[in-house]
């Protein structure tokens, strides 16, 4: 076995036997599943609560026209007056109590129809209103003997359908799915890069503080280990990455088959199946519709490079702050431009992709190889030219080259320099040993 | 005689600080080599070039007549001053892994590993963590990695601290037992006894630059005085020192003995033999105490650092 498979193995070894390790791979997704559960849990809970409207109908059209739907229940009182109304609907503890007074003209029927109710919901009132607008008006329609039937056949219903330069059908859906998709992909490059690059810092500084370093690099190269050092993390990475996957699905099905509650992602499914309710799943199936029109194949690949340039060049700065200081206190300081960068990326992304994907200011950050790898993945789902992809790309695999070299330099010196924190003039003195 | 390790005019500097000027030294095979020097002198860079740790600004490594390479790694071993292990992992295992980036295979770093904990009686610890440790246990288990896979050349620097007096001796005793089976040996110490008591050669760095170098007796017969410590027991003791004050440059005495009337330090100039001195002495006199002065490796060390 050549001796760097060895650090790699060793360090790969060392890391998924940790107990904290364990411990979050364990628990992560318990506790992701968890919330889901709880989710589940309050939506079907939620669901389950009937929405109790009284009604005191003087028209005697009104009520029978109102449409009950799934959680809104009407039900019709007798002839009260409303405030003999409104104490009955309170002692049944109504959800609301709605009191529709006769006049002559719909109009006027509109204006003095009282609406009791403690805490409803937007949802519920926009429901109610809908409803009595669509009624009064048809009946306003009818005394004045306009024929709806005719009204209807001859309404003309817009919905532009939205296409791209390029001849591809786009959706409204489309730039909400590519948004978030985009700042998924992003995060997810953020978090990778911070928690396992300050693993790898954690782990250069452990040997250093531990004094093993001068025995090891006697038998390896301080580059070797290094390089061995930044990929057996990023496999234990990997590996954690990939359990959580499992264990989040096996957790979540666990529980919906003890607990018998749906999570989140089946409420979805069974909405989409569902086809009463045709104004939830068209938009849902238009979600789905537009995932599958992202230029999937291009995310991945993408993603994959991106991954590796912008993982492979924020670990090999992180090994070299661990090489150059001796304790985690000390790191701070070096680690503070790096989260400013990448914060910044985040931020850039977030703020300028929704506005404008092909911008100049998101162009110009998805060149800058600190920032690009996060920027990008945020465009790339807005559809991003090849030739930009291909040189953003470039730039940041030279960079990477080149961070490397420098990283190896300091972290050649650093981890055999004791005591006082470096300076960062120092940092560059280093450079030319 | 041939020389294991020949280093010839190096030279490293970090940034304006010079680490080493123009050092060169050879270490002969099979020999115990003392390698001194005040602290900061620059050992420890001569020590992590001839480790291939660093590299040379100038000047020339050979490691058995061949220039030194990464081939040499697995013919070095090397115990720093600054030497720790890892605190999480088993000490069977890291002890495996710093074998086999030495080179061993697993299978022979176990066999071998097992041989050396059954030695030093620590068969119970491979199973333990650091962390379980002593120091002085822990120091244990670095001096077998350091010797495991049997190098040509063992460095040790600092190789007694930390450990009581028992275990410094048993250290010392398989040091001397390696270099006994042939391997060559580089001590970097300050602790003088120990290069008086094992080391045949030694090379003294002071401020970068070489001051002295050479077989630890010849050093020795340079730096002598011809001075004598000598201790009498005569019946005309305030005569016989009359005699000696007029003919000898003498000394107050830097010794003890018992039985004597008569003590002093006795330095002879160029002209002058110790036969006659002892005549002299034996001729109304018992003579109880004849010794010459030789200079200790601590006295050779404080000299030439404060003469440098």
């Amino acid at each position: 076995m050549g001796n760097f498979t060895l650090i790699t193995s060793r360090e790969y070894l060392n890391k998924i036997t940790n107990k904290t390790f364990i411990l979050s791979t364990l628990l992560t997704p318990l506790f992701i599943a968890g919330i889901f559960l709880l989710i589940g849990w309050l939506t079907s809970v939620n669901n389950e609560s009937v929405k109790n409207i009284s009604v005191v109908d003087n028209t005697g059209y009104i009520y029978e026209k109102l449409n009950s739907s799934g959680t809104i229940k009407y039900e019709l009182l007798g002839d009260f007056s409303i405030d003999e109304a409104r104490e009955i609907s309170n002692a049944k503890s109504d959800y609301a109590l709605l009191y529709i007074n006769d006049f002559e003209s719909p109009k006027a029927i509109a204006d003095s129809i009282k609406f009791i109710s403690e805490d409803a919901t937007l949802t519920v009132i926009n429901n109610i209103e809908s409803q009595l607008e669509n009624i009064l008006t048809n009946e306003n329609f009818k005394i004045n003997n306009i024929d709806i039937n005719q009204i209807n056949k001859r309404k003309v219903y817009v919905d532009l359908s939205q296409e791209t330069f390029e001849g591809e059908k786009t959706t409204k859906a489309d730039g909400l799915i590519k948004l978030i998709f985009g700042f998924i992909l992003g995060m997810m490059l953020y978090m990778f890069i911070f928690i396992y690059g300050s693993m790898i810092m954690m782990s250069v500084i452990e040997e250093k503080t531990n004094r093993i370093i001068e025995i090891v690099i006697s038998s390896v190269k301080p580059f070797q280990l290094m390089t061995g050092k930044i990929v057996g993390v990023s496999l234990a990475g990997l590996t954690q990455f990939v359990m959580w996957g499992i264990l989040i699905s096996v957790f979540s099905s666990l529980f919906s088959y003890f607990f018998g509650i749906t999570t989140t992602y089946e409420n979805t499914e069974l909405i989409l199946n569902a086809s009463e309710d045709s104004e939830i799943s068209s938009a849902a199936l238009g979600m789905i519709s537009a995932f599958m029109n992202l230029p999937l194949l291009n995310i991945m690949i993408a993603f994959v490079f991106y991954f590796l340039g912008g993982y492979l060049l924020y670990s090999s700065i992180f090994a070299a702050i661990g090489a150059a200081v001796d304790n985690q206190t000390d790191a701070q300081q070096f680690l503070m431009p790096i989260t400013i960068i990448l914060i910044v990326a985040l931020y850039v992304g977030m703020l300028t992709v929704p506005e404008d994907p092909n911008g100049i200011v998101a162009q110009i950050f998805s060149f800058i190889p600190l920032t690009s790898p996060v920027v990008m993945m945020m465009r790339i789902p807005h559809g991003v030219p090849l030739f930009e992809q291909i040189l953003s790309l470039l730039i940041l695999f030279v960079s990477v080259i080149l961070v490397i070299w420098i990283a190896a330099k300091i972290y050649r010196i650093g981890i055999l320099m004791y005591g006082k924190k470096p300076s960062y003039k120092e940092l560059i003195k280093w450079l030319k040993y | 005689m041939n020389n294991l390790l020949v280093a010839n005019s190096i030279s490293k500097q970090f940034g304006n600080f010079t680490a080493l000027n123009n050092v060169s030294i050879n270490i002969p095979e099979g020999s115990i080599f003392g390698l001194l020097g005040p602290n900061g002198a620059g050992k420890t860079t001569l020590i992590r070039i001839i480790n291939q740790i660093t590299a040379p600004d100038t000047g020339t490594v050979l490691f058995n007549n061949e220039s030194l390479n990464s081939n040499h790694i697995k013919d070095i071993g090397y115990l720093p001053e600054e030497r720790g292990l890892y605190p999480k992992m088993k000490i069977g295992e890291q002890a495996i892994y710093l074998a086999q980036l030495k080179g061993m295979d697993r299978q022979s770093a176990r066999s071998e590993l097992k041989k050396w904990f059954d030695k030093f009686e620590i068969s119970d610890w491979w199973n333990k963590k650091v962390t379980e440790l002593s120091k002085g246990m822990a120091q244990k288990v670095q001096f077998i990695v350091t010797v495991l896979h049997k190098p040509k050349l063992l460095i040790f620097d600092e190789p007694f601290s930390g450990f009581d007096p028992i275990n410094a001796n048993l250290i010392k005793d398989e040091i001397l037992q390696l270099n006994k089976d042939g391997a060559t040996v580089i001590f970097s110490t300050h602790r003088m006894e120990s290069v008086e008591e094992l080391c045949e050669y030694i090379t003294l760095i002071n401020k970068s630059n070489k001051i002295l170098d050479g077989k630890l007796d010849d050093i020795k017969r340079n730096f002598k005085t011809n001075t004598f410590e000598i201790a009498v027991n005569s019946l005309e003791s305030q005569v016989l020192k009359k005699e000696l004050e007029s003919k000898y440059q003498t000394m107050t005495p830097t010794f003890r003995t018992i039985g004597d009337n008569l003590r002093m330090n006795i330095k002879l100039k160029s002209n002058q033999s110790s036969d006659e001195l002892i005549n002299l002495l034996n001729k109304n006199s018992k003579l109880i105490h004849f010794k010459e002065v030789i200079p200790t490796a601590n006295e050779i060390f404080i000299n030439s650092v404060e003469n440098d």
